[in-house]
């Protein structure tokens, strides 16, 4: 189940945030703020994302940076609102 | 002692001859901005000093002298002439915050070129725009944006030259070039182009409320007003360690995370990093940043961080802090002297003015949520809103105005005469920002006076972003306003009216929000979009973007009589 999510999240990521001509690996363990990926702008968008596909709703204190700045602490966060 | 002294004292008599005269600028007909950050500062006896600590996202370090500024700036210069560009062509670069940007910005200043620095965030269409209109002919990139430039490169005619400067094994094609700075043959001497202090150096674009992105053109001498203001809004002094957090696809990072610094000959870092309070507290720690230059809304993401991140760590080594970019508030003023010990010094300007205009300076007395005054040799009042004059009564609001002639004013926008022209009434030059002058000479920054979206302290203009969302296949009609942000200050927010066959959904707000990031940048994304029947218009059909933003800010709509429906 985890491992489902891991890529579901990994593809979007991908998808949205890479160019399509990217030879970037994105792992669970790749940075995804600090290393520019994904920025404060953006964070919106894939926040949106993961409340829709989880049917939660993400409170804007703990969308922080460090929060998303990798799958796993997406994923860990996640937990918080839904049994994964 | 802070370098400016006193702010009364230096009003008297200020000349901006003196001023280049003393950074020896024009002497021995040397007027080249690449000269003055690189070889100057090794001929004064600092090659060996560092010009700049780096630090990549994943911790890696490196740093450069003053001599590696001048050697490898050479060898930018020499492969950029080799590639058979020359003065006056418009040379882009388009990268993250590494070394070679720095870099190769004074080596295209030193070849005579007009260097085009764009944010590499943009997508296609914002980069096609800006590469267009310039006619540039080369841009200097890396592979994590190569893709980006092969796509809309057929649409550019103009552009003769890609150059990957971390190209390693990739596959280059027909017109690109592979160049690391590193290994290519370090260049002791060459010829810096002679420029005049008129000469263009530097096109940076910027938004404005109506038609496509303008080029800003600047000139060489603007160095004078760079440095100057460098040396006095943010007292670089030469054991100082300097850290501007802008881009240098904005203004901030080129005049003031560039020119300013390294005419001085002082160390700077610069952390390529996404924003984290606790890896910015950290970096300062690390490198023991003396003077921070930084903007609100990054002021604003620490103070929500709270002061526990702060306390973790030693930032004794902070002596001056100074912000940019929107009007810095009264709140975050006082935060930063409870948690720094000392205020951040709210600073005025834009990337027409090419420099600081209006400041706070070290040892004038702040008041929390002023721009402060006028900086030494800028004339500045505020006109009124329709005469133009300048007001007489103290608090009265009107739009901030410059006597045109400091040095680092634009000369021109890029193929724009026409709005060039419009920025000038009875003789001054009009910000587009709206303010009072209070009793003591103080600025108090009231609003813009236009509808362009000042979003994390840069500008969006909304038909950008309008334009783009009808080529969208959902969007009949749209409009897109700033509305208030805790943060940011202001956010994109659209407005859409949808085509027949479409309806709204979670999913069709998100395809358009990533498509707008994708086609322009993440600052243009709309953080919301809210679906509408129709548009308010006025009777000639213009959609009434101001009743939109009003709403948004909770302001009096005013006169609504114009309006055709609604």
């Amino acid at each position: 189940m985890s491992e489902d999510i891991k890529k579901l999240i990994i593809d979007y990521v991908k998808k949205e945030y890479l160019d399509e001509d990217s030879d970037q690996v994105v792992t669970e363990e790749t940075k995804l703020i600090s290393s520019g990926i994904v920025d404060s702008f953006s964070m919106v968008s894939l926040k949106m994302f993961l409340e829709k596909k989880f049917q939660i709703k993400i409170p804007d204190e703990k969308a922080t940076p460090e929060a998303f700045d990798s799958v796993n602490s997406i994923i860990t966060l996640l937990k918080e609102f839904t049994p994964l | 002692m802070s370098n400016i002294g006193s702010y009364e004292s230096r009003l008297k008599d200020f000349d901006w001859k003196k001023a280049g005269d003393e950074l020896g600028y024009g002497r021995d007909e040397q007027y080249n901005i690449g000269y003055f950050c690189s070889d100057r500062i090794c001929e004064l006896g600092h090659g060996k000093k560092v010009a700049l600590t780096w630090e990549g996202f994943t911790g890696e370090v490196k740093q450069f002298t003053y001599d590696d500024l001048r050697i490898y700036s050479n060898s930018f210069a020499s492969m950029l002439g080799g590639l058979g560009l020359g003065p006056g062509d418009r040379i882009c670069v388009f990268m993250d915050r590494i070394p070679e940007l720095y870099i190769s910005f004074l080596g295209i200043l030193k070849m005579g070129a007009i260097v085009q620095p764009l944010f590499s965030a943009f997508g296609e269409d914002a980069l096609e725009m800006r590469l267009e209109d310039a006619k540039t002919k080369a841009i200097l990139t890396t592979r994590k944006h190569l893709g980006k430039v092969r796509r809309i490169r057929a649409a550019l005619p103009d552009l003769v030259w890609v150059i990957v400067v971390d190209a390693g094994d990739r596959q280059l094609e027909k017109g690109e070039v592979a160049f690391s700075m590193e290994k290519a043959p370090k260049i002791e001497r060459s010829e810096i182009a002679k420029v005049g202090p008129e000469t263009p150096s530097v096109l940076h674009y910027t938004s404005g409320t109506t038609g496509k992105p303008k080029g800003a053109l600047h000139v060489h001498s603007s160095l004078i007003a760079q440095a100057l203001s460098t040396k006095w809004v943010l007292d670089l002094q030469p054991d100082d360690v300097y850290w501007c957090t802008a881009d240098p696809g904005w203004v901030t990072g080129t005049s003031y995370g560039i020119i300013g610094p390294w005419a001085n000959g002082v160390t700077q870092v610069v952390l390529d990093a996404g924003f984290s309070a606790q890896k910015w507290y950290a970096f300062i720690e690390k490198h023991r940043v003396t003077v921070w230059y930084s903007a609100p809304t990054a002021i604003r993401l620490l103070m929500k961080e709270g002061l526990d991140p702060v306390a973790k760590h030693n930032l004794a080594s902070l002596r001056h802090l100074a912000s940019v970019g929107e009007p810095l508030n009264a709140e975050a003023v006082i935060w930063s002297e409870k948690a720094f010990g000392r205020p951040f010094y709210d600073t005025y300007w834009q990337t027409e003015t090419g420099a600081i205009v209006i400041s706070n300076y070290p040892g004038m007395k702040i008041k929390p949520g002023s721009m402060g005054k006028p900086f030494p040799g800028i004339e500045a009042t505020v006109v009124d809103l329709k005469s133009y004059e300048p007001v007489k009564t103290t608090g009265t609001v009107g739009l901030i105005a410059l006597k045109p002639g400091w040095p680092s004013m634009f000369r021109m926008y890029w193929n724009n005469k026409e709005t060039y022209d419009k920025k000038f009434r009875n003789g001054w030059y009009i910000c587009g920002d709206r303010s009072s002058i209070d009793a003591e000479g103080y600025y108090w920054f009231v609003g813009r006076d236009d509808d362009v979206i000042n979003t994390a302290g840069h500008l969006v203009g909304p038909f950008e972003i309008e334009s783009a969302l009808l080529e969208h296949p959902s969007v009949a009609e749209s409009a897109a306003v700033g509305k208030p942000d805790p943060i940011n200050m202001e956010v994109v927010k659209a407005f859409i009216a949808l085509k027949p066959g479409f309806s709204k959904s979670e999913d069709l707000t998100m395809d358009i929000m990533n498509y707008i990031r994708k086609r322009l940048s993440p600052l243009a994304m709309p953080q919301e979009i809210e679906f509408v029947d129709a548009l308010p218009k006025t009777r000639s059909g213009k959609i009434m973007r101001r009743l939109l933003r009003a709403r948004e800010w909770g302001e009096e709509i005013g006169d609504i009589s114009t309006l055709e429906n609604d």
